[in-house]
């Protein structure tokens, strides 16, 4: 078990450092920061005297090694637009993406398992043909389709929930935010949860439906049924347990997704998190925001494959037999 | 009784009026987003905007864009090269710190340190003398009829607060911890930040002791940025908006059809132009090999009659367009209305083209941004069009504004044959424009940096020397219509239109749209 660790935390090592090397090689075809820092009307020469106080015109290998340097220590120096260090940043950001996708996984798992359940106990029933074209539909639409389609409906239409930002927020301790006490923070968590969470939860539902259908032909299963064991011990004790081994290796990956990949979402309703910090920086080429991002989004990934991992050990005893 | 019946109706009255004089927050939202609060650390429209409600200058500009007297109360020429300003006297920052001479002194030294980005608010060579408490002398190095053109956005700041909070370093992405000045705003202006988290909100609170009598009723202001344009508009739709800007084109009639909302449009500054490579001996992107077609004015008026600016007006803008003829808004230059564009006529675009040895048209490459300007890459396809209409094929290179600006700008050693591109004079005056676009430049830019396409033309050149120190604003006049009137009979340039603004406003809200884009809230009630 230590050995498997040990490996695994060499081999993240590795991603992360490749993660920055890639990284800070694309930097430099996204466009001149510069330009973007500067009113149009800004002289040549100030705009020199910027790039030479930034460090730009160091050759790209000494950049790459002071950027290593610094991120090692979390510094990721001054964000160019904000003009604030891009860690102060990121500690006032992380709190509303991770909110989300929080409250995006909990609708996916809650929705979606359910749903996959019924699909795959009832698999020729009226309703299950509904949930999968249901799931079609989550999983062709673009998300910020969905997005829009959902302010439309809900927030201009009806007027019931509102189409854009965090709603009020609670200060708990010194650097998180919470919209989890206010009647406004609840409800601004709804639209951009579910359009962030469709996609995993259909995800889910197919995925415990399929393995269902393959569990229920099992020999053991025919035969706990035959020993005349009650439907909902067979169904939910043997069956669906014996089904979740896939599937938290699928939720655990696709939480890290639902973090990284939340940029979609939060620029759809503004959502003030990290993702929508990334695109904004995209735009304007605030290369320190975008590579701690990168770097965040890697660790992010392979701290969260590394659970999962080590989540087998307890779930799949097979795993731990044979191994060191 | 009588009297009993008419203080019966003053009470309701009273009551009336107590009840709608509640408490009014403006939410409003903008596509981009307010950095840093530092008024020297970015020369950009909406920046300036959002700070000149906390901060003032020693001038303004009202409704109509007319320069107004703010923190100084007059000023007057004493000598040619000699500027004294009268202080206002009495006005107090945020913090209750008195404005005094002191300040502007301070300021100006600020704004013209490193790291700045309004450096050229005050000439480099300037000295200011402070005469007493309440008057300051600027003395320049020669005649500047055009000197406070642009303090309406040079704000003043408040020398004991700056000093105390180690903010006397303008804000820079090179700093390695946030400057106090980037955070927190200390102005003389009607409304104080009170909270500020860059791209998420920013709050405003009326200032009680502004100097000036307040026109607005608001007793505060909420910003967010909002990026993506269906959901500005949704926000402003469902009524969790007050005012939303910019809004889409497209999206123009949807806001007016809706009950509660109206799309305000009027013309903006900012002039849409098409500049040529006429400098290079041969076109970086073209299949003309040995020379360069827009060395020859016939092409290039060839070019400007291809373009069929009404289309591009109706089809494109849908209407939120002037076509200009010049190279400025009529807002700025007096005598705009000398200047008519060339017709539209594919057919003597074609003779033109076949005169100068283009019978069978060429290739050449435009380099056009996608997400700068009004529908900015629409425009560049319906001219890329029409162009192929007369024989010329263009080869349509559009892409964002960082990546545009880093290719065709002297830091991309002005790599393009062909491009688009916007240009709003801060200063309001053409001396600007005749500086930044259309002088001789060498290759670094210097000259003219934003002379992209590096023609030349000495006549220009000298007019725009004149033009800046030229006192009598008859004789500037007339110098810069010749100035332009070369570039028009050169076609140095193709000028297009000036875009439109449009501006999404609730009903029960009445605002002023300056043609400078810029959005006060002194102007702003609310009922």
């Amino acid at each position: 078990m230590i050995g498997f660790a040990t490996r695994r935390l060499l081999q993240a090592l590795i991603v992360m450092l490749v993660v920055a090397l890639l990284a800070f090689t694309m930097f430099r075809f996204v466009g001149d920061p510069i330009n973007q820092m500067v009113g149009i009307e800004t002289s040549i020469e100030d705009r020199e005297a910027l790039r030479e106080r930034l460090g730009l015109n160091d050759p790209i290998a000494i950049q790459f090694v002071r950027f290593i340097t610094k991120a090692a220590q979390f510094d990721f120096g001054t964000s160019y637009q904000f003009q604030q260090p891009v860690s102060d940043l990121f500690a006032k950001r992380i709190p509303a993406t991770l909110e989300l996708s929080f409250a995006s996984a909990m609708f996916a798992l809650i929705v979606g398992i359910p749903m996959g359940i019924y699909a795959g106990l009832n698999r020729d029933s009226a309703i299950s043909k509904l949930f999968l074209s249901v799931s079609l539909v989550g999983i062709s639409l673009p998300t910020f389709f969905i997005g829009i389609l959902l302010i439309f409906l809900f927030s201009v239409t009806l007027q019931w929930l509102p189409s854009f930002g965090r709603g009020e927020t609670v200060q708990i301790g010194s650097w998180w935010t919470t919209g989890f006490l206010t009647v406004s923070g609840l409800k601004a968590l709804i639209l951009p949860s579910i359009t962030l969470g469709l996609y995993q939860m259909t995800l889910i539902m197919r995925l415990i439906r399929a393995e269902m259908l393959e569990v229920i032909r099992t020999d053991y299963i025919k035969f706990a049924k035959a020993r005349g064991l009650p439907d909902r011990l067979v169904n939910f004790r043997h069956a669906l347990k014996n089904t979740l081994v896939p599937v938290i290796t699928i939720t655990g990956l696709q939480l890290g997704a639902i973090i990284a990949f939340a940029t979609i979402t939060e620029t759809v309703f503004q959502w003030p998190g990290m993702g929508l910090m990334f695109l904004q920086a995209v735009q304007n080429v605030d290369i320190p925001i975008m590579s701690a991002y990168l770097l965040l989004t890697a660790f992010l990934f392979v701290a969260i494959n590394f659970i999962v991992d080590i989540l087998y050990f307890f779930i799949d005893p097979r795993l731990r037999v044979g191994r060191p | 009784m009588k009297t009993k019946t008419m203080f019966m109706a003053a009470a309701i009255a009273a009551a009336g009026t107590v009840s709608s004089v509640q408490a009014e927050t403006l939410k409003f939202s903008f596509q981009g987003t307010l950095n840093a609060l530092d008024p020297y650390s970015l020369n950009e429209t909406f920046t300036l905007s959002a700070l000149g409600n906390a901060y003032e200058g020693l001038t303004r500009r009202g409704a109509d864009l007319q320069i107004e007297p703010a923190l100084a109360e007059r000023w007057e020429i004493v000598e040619p090269n000699r500027w004294r300003f009268f202080l206002r006297k009495g006005v107090k920052f945020h913090n209750g710190n008195d404005f005094t001479a002191d300040d502007v002194a301070f300021s100006v030294e600020r704004v013209r340190s490193e790291g700045s980005d309004l450096t050229t608010r005050v000439p480099a060579d300037a000295k200011i003398e402070i005469v007493d408490d309440y008057t300051v002398d600027f003395v320049l190095s020669g005649p500047n009829p055009i000197l406070h053109y642009e303090w309406d956005t040079f704000y003043i700041m408040d020398k004991e607060w700056t000093e105390a909070n180690n903010a006397a370093k303008v804000t820079s992405a090179s700093d390695t911890t946030a400057n106090y000045a980037a955070l927190n705003a200390n102005g003389t202006g009607p409304f104080k930040i009170t909270s500020h988290e860059a791209g998420v909100q920013t709050k405003y609170e009326k200032h009680a002791g502004w100097w000036d009598e307040a026109q607005h009723n608001l007793d505060g202001v909420e910003f967010t940025p909002i990026g993506s344009d269906a959901t500005r508009v949704a926000a402003l739709l469902s009524g969790e908006m007050d005012m939303v800007y910019p809004i889409p084109v497209q999206d123009i009639k949807r806001i007016n059809d809706n009950s509660g909302t109206v799309a305000l449009t009027g013309p903006e500054l900012r002039t849409i132009f098409l500049g040529m490579d006429q400098m290079r001996d041969e076109l970086i992107y073209s299949d003309v090999k040995g020379k360069n077609p827009f060395k020859d004015a016939r092409v290039r008026k060839a070019f400007y009659q291809a373009i069929n600016i009404e289309a591009i007006k109706q089809k494109v803008m849908r209407n939120l367009a002037t076509p200009s003829a010049i190279m400025i808004s009529p807002f700025m230059f007096s005598k705009a209305g000398d200047f008519q564009r060339y017709p539209y006529d594919p057919d003597a675009s074609k003779a033109l083209l076949a005169e100068a040895g283009y019978a069978d048209g060429f290739t050449v490459g435009m380099d056009c941004p996608n997400d700068r300007y009004v529908n900015d890459e629409a425009i560049c396809q319906a001219v890329a069009a029409m162009l192929a209409r007369v024989g010329v094929k263009v080869d349509l290179n559009a892409q964002p504004k960082a990546k545009y600006f880093a290719k065709i700008l002297a830091s991309g050693g002005y790599d393009t044959s062909f491009y688009l591109l916007g240009w709003t004079p801060g200063s309001f005056d053409s001396y600007n424009v005749l500086s930044n676009l259309m002088n001789c430049r060498d290759e670094t830019g210097a000259g003219s940096p934003f002379n992209n396409g590096g023609w030349c033309d000495e006549k220009v050149d000298s007019l725009t020397g004149q033009i800046l120190s030229e006192i009598d604003p008859a004789k500037r006049d007339d110098m810069i219509a010749e100035a332009y009137k070369i570039t028009h009979d050169n076609v140095y340039y193709i000028p297009l239109h000036q875009q439109g603004l449009a501006w999404g406003v609730a009903d029960n809200v009445d605002l002023v749209q300056r043609a400078d884009n810029q959005f006060h809230f002194r102007f702003v009630t609310k009922n």
